[in-house]
């Protein structure tokens, strides 16, 4: 045992208030029940306890949402924008207050550690609705024309990986250009939506502009073609976004994706090494790799890659996995029996094709999902896990000689989300950053996330941008 | 991480070799490193450079770490023991060191297992004072020495100065580095510096009083230099590195103690030789001391968790300990009337 060894500090449970057995949709501004009676079960992926049950929204539910959300844009696009924008102040600042409820509720909910929905998620979801909110009455400034309008009837459907942050991207740019929403939360983590729900009812937020209906990818299908909609906007799975686009062609509807990605984190040798290690950790083992722009290849130059490799390794060693809820957590449980079967899968694949794999030592909980930090070493750019998202704990090292080797390696994939260059070199900064294909490029630093900042990406990646000025122009008329 | 950049710089270097530190330094290809000012200028400046924002984040990141009941009262007991008490005032007597010497032996008058600190601290003048009033406790007397705290005098006085501690009996020197020079850049004449001092440490007997090097990281700035700086006093052969005077603006901080951390991780990783750690003024909160014993945990591990390889360089930080542990024990929070002043 280590002389100085950490007591439990569990953050309270109870903070996350009453999480009710049974949930029905928000439809209009009310709580109600599904006109099916199919019910999906939301469970604590770090314990497999059942949270609550909810409604697989039909057809029927669909059509009563869009409806509303229909009957609402009305009025609520011909709000003056100061006027939306004073809701949107109102929900930023009930979500300031309410911020240890929904970090704890979505930590429980989603399996993520209590320090990341703490110190990270919460801020970025109420500094979003700030954000946005003061765009609301400064549209004819965004450069989109002298008046710009709405598009209408939005239908969003978000993942699981950052339940209310994504629900923040989708909701708060939508509602200060004056559109109305659907909104579907993923099918396992829909409990801070509906949360989210009764914030909108606190803020006095008129009944319509936001509707959350719950189910699986059988009621976002529904949602997605459904005639009234005006604009898709979708987070997940490059396949489920290409199911989309097919229906959506040849419609007027708009659409805005954002996908998967299978970024490259590259490191030269005269980056800042320690800081380096930092920023590859953070890459891959924030929210358990459960990232979109995760930082999954890691590309590092062959002359240390051994030095690199030591200094990771012993980094990693320190990593905490466990209770979400313990303060001191810094990799939590994986979100869903079925994620975690197609970590394994890859991993396994990984190891089949010959790459080395490490873990650090560590004591995984008997019940729930989990999965312990690794790291593949001697992988070439043709074996599946230098290739396909992961989405998991799981970092995949390759090595390059030249900044020239280095850009076509971490441009050689179909995705093409993010990218992180680490050198003290600022003009190789500059030249990486035009040469690599990808949405977002970090130097010296990775997963770093800002309102004002545009997200999105390249090829399978997507398209559309969420965040920032470019954020607004999703939902405009333009 | 720099063991690597030694083994490749020590081949432009010529090697020797012996069983000693200069042994070990020369088995690692380090020990001709200072042969010249351009070959430790060369390998100082190869040092891998280091990104304030990153360094800054990570020592904020730890500072989160949420330290409770056993935890809490293992490290305060454990800060406690590593705090070298400190009075360095132009208005110090013998009666406030004889106080702080009692201080320090008994921090808490009402609780006898509360552990003795590591030492007490005095300008030279005062050691006599300190050995006295201490006795035979288990507590070292360190001494500033070397024009502490600008280090704007000549060699002969700063070896006056340190031999003077020396043979009044103090058991560590806290030297100070000519910062002057090192913002020239003349690290050769620091490196030769660290190495008299530490020769005048040497005593009669053959045994040698711990040399602190300080760097007054506050003057030196950048974390590339405080890194810089490290390295050259380990190479010179200090046996701890230490932040700060506390006379100037900036003292430790949770960064720049970090960038001390990496750097005696490294060397001992290229070396084998062992150096500690000491940040030095502005650490006032057992709040603040769990954020170093927490980095010291997860940068250093437990070879470094003791009072031999880690000091608090602290006065006020005291008191605030004993009030959190009687709170801990007690449950109730006493107040700064149930703590000594002294």
């Amino acid at each position: 045992m280590a002389l100085f060894d950490y007591a439990p500090a569990p953050e309270s449970r109870a903070a996350a208030g009453d999480i009710a057995s049974t949930y029905g949709h928000f439809i209009d501004g009310e709580f109600v029940e599904s006109t099916g009676s199919e019910a999906l079960k939301t469970v604590d992926p770090s314990t497999e306890e059942v949270l609550a049950e909810f409604a697989q929204g039909t057809e029927a539910d669909v059509d009563r949402a869009v409806a509303a959300a229909r009957k609402a844009f009305t009025s609520w696009s011909a709000l003056p924008g100061a006027e939306r924008g004073k809701y949107l102040f109102r929900i930023a600042r009930i979500i300031q207050e309410r911020s240890r409820e929904l970090a704890v509720l979505e930590s429980i909910d989603n399996g993520k550690p209590i320090k990341e929905t703490r110190d990270v998620d919460l801020p970025l979801v109420a500094a979003h609705f700030f954000y946005y909110a003061g765009w609301a009455d400064k549209l004819e400034f965004a450069g989109y024309g002298a008046n710009p309008r709405p598009v209408g009837v939005a239908a969003q459907v978000i993942p699981w990986n950052f339940p209310l942050l994504m629900l923040a991207w989708k909701i708060a740019p939508a509602l200060a250009t004056g559109n109305t929403v659907v909104l579907k939360p993923a099918e396992t983590t829909p409990l801070t939506a509906l949360r989210f729900a009764e914030i909108c009812r606190q803020a006095g937020l008129p009944k319509g502009v936001v509707n959350i209906i719950t189910g699986d990818g059988r009621t976002g299908a529904a949602l997605t073609a459904h005639p009234e909609i005006d604009k898709v906007a979708f987070t997940g799975s490059t396949e489920v976004g290409r199911a989309i686009a097919r229906t959506l062609a040849g419609t007027t509807k708009r659409l805005s994706l954002e996908l998967g990605g299978k970024a490259a984190n590259i490191v030269f040798d005269d980056a800042p090494v320690d800081q380096a290690v930092e920023g590859i950790v953070d890459g891959i083992f924030f929210n358990q790799g459960h990232v979109c722009c995760a930082g999954s290849r890691l590309l590092v130059q062959e002359s240390i890659h051994d030095d690199v490799m030591d200094a990771l390794k012993r980094r990693m060693s320190t990593l905490r996995v466990g209770d979400p809820l313990d303060k001191n957590t810094d990799v939590g449980a994986i979100n869903s029996a079925a994620q975690l079967a197609r970590i394994q899968e890859l991993t396994a694949a990984g190891e089949a094709e010959g790459a080395e794999r490490w873990s650090p030592s560590c004591e995984l909980p008997s019940a729930g999902y989990w999965f312990a930090p690794t790291v593949f070493s001697n992988v070439s750019a043709t074996h599946r896990i230098a290739r396909e998202e992961i989405f998991g704990p799981v970092l995949s090292v390759l090595t390059f000689r030249t900044p020239e080797e280095a850009v076509a390696k971490a441009n050689n994939t179909p995705y093409g989300l993010s990218a992180g260059i680490w050198t003290e070199k600022g003009s190789r900064i500059l030249w990486m950053a035009s040469k690599l294909r990808a949405g977002v490029v970090w130097s010296n630093t990775f997963n770093k996330f800002d309102p004002t900042s545009p997200f999105g990406g390249y090829k399978e990646s997507g398209y559309g941008r969420e965040g920032g000025r470019h954020g607004l122009e999703a939902y405009l008329d333009v | 991480m720099t063991k690597r950049y030694a083994c490749r710089y020590a081949a432009l270097v010529s090697m020797s070799s012996s069983s000693t530190v200069s042994g070990r330094l020369a088995a690692s290809g380090l020990a001709e490193v200072a042969s010249s000012e351009a070959s430790l200028r060369r390998f100082l400046h190869g040092l891998p450079g280091i990104d304030a924002v990153g360094l800054q984040a990570r020592a904020a990141g730890l500072g989160t770490r949420s330290i409770k009941t056993t935890a809490k009262a293992y490290a305060i007991d454990l800060a406690i023991s590593m705090i070298d008490l400190t009075t360095l005032e132009g208005a110090d007597t013998p009666g406030k060191v004889r106080s702080l010497c009692q201080k320090a032996k008994n921090p808490d008058p009402g609780n006898p297992d509360v552990p003795h600190t590591a030492a007490v601290c005095v300008y030279p003048d005062m050691v006599p004072v300190a050995k006295e009033a201490l006795g035979g406790a288990p507590i070292n007397v360190a001494a500033v020495a070397t024009a502490f705290p600008s280090g704007r005098a000549g060699l002969p006085v700063k070896l006056a100065d340190t031999a003077e501690a020396v043979a009044a009996g103090a058991d560590e020197v806290d030297m100070v580095i000519d910062r002057g020079a090192f913002l020239a850049g003349r690290y050769l004449e620091i490196y030769e510096l660290i190495a008299e001092i530490k020769k005048a440490c040497e005593r009669p007997d053959g045994t040698t009083a711990h040399l602190k090097v300080i760097f007054e990281t506050g003057e030196l700035v950048t974390y590339d230099n405080i890194r810089r700086a490290s390295w050259l006093a380990m190479l010179a052969g200090a046996d701890f590195i230490k932040t700060s005077t506390g006379k100037v603006t900036v003292n430790a901080t949770p960064a720049n103690t970090l960038v001390l951390m990496e750097a005696v991780r490294d060397f001992r990783s290229a070396t084998g030789i062992q150096v500690g750690v000491k940040p030095a003024g502005g650490i006032r909160t057992t709040k603040d001391a769990m954020k170093y014993l927490v980095m010291v945990n997860e940068i250093l591990g437990d070879d470094w968790l003791s009072p031999d390889w880690f000091r608090f360089g602290a006065s006020s930080l005291l008191n605030d300990l004993l009030m959190q542990r009687q709170k801990l024990a007690s449950g109730r929070y006493s107040g700064p009337d149930y703590v000594t002043v002294d």
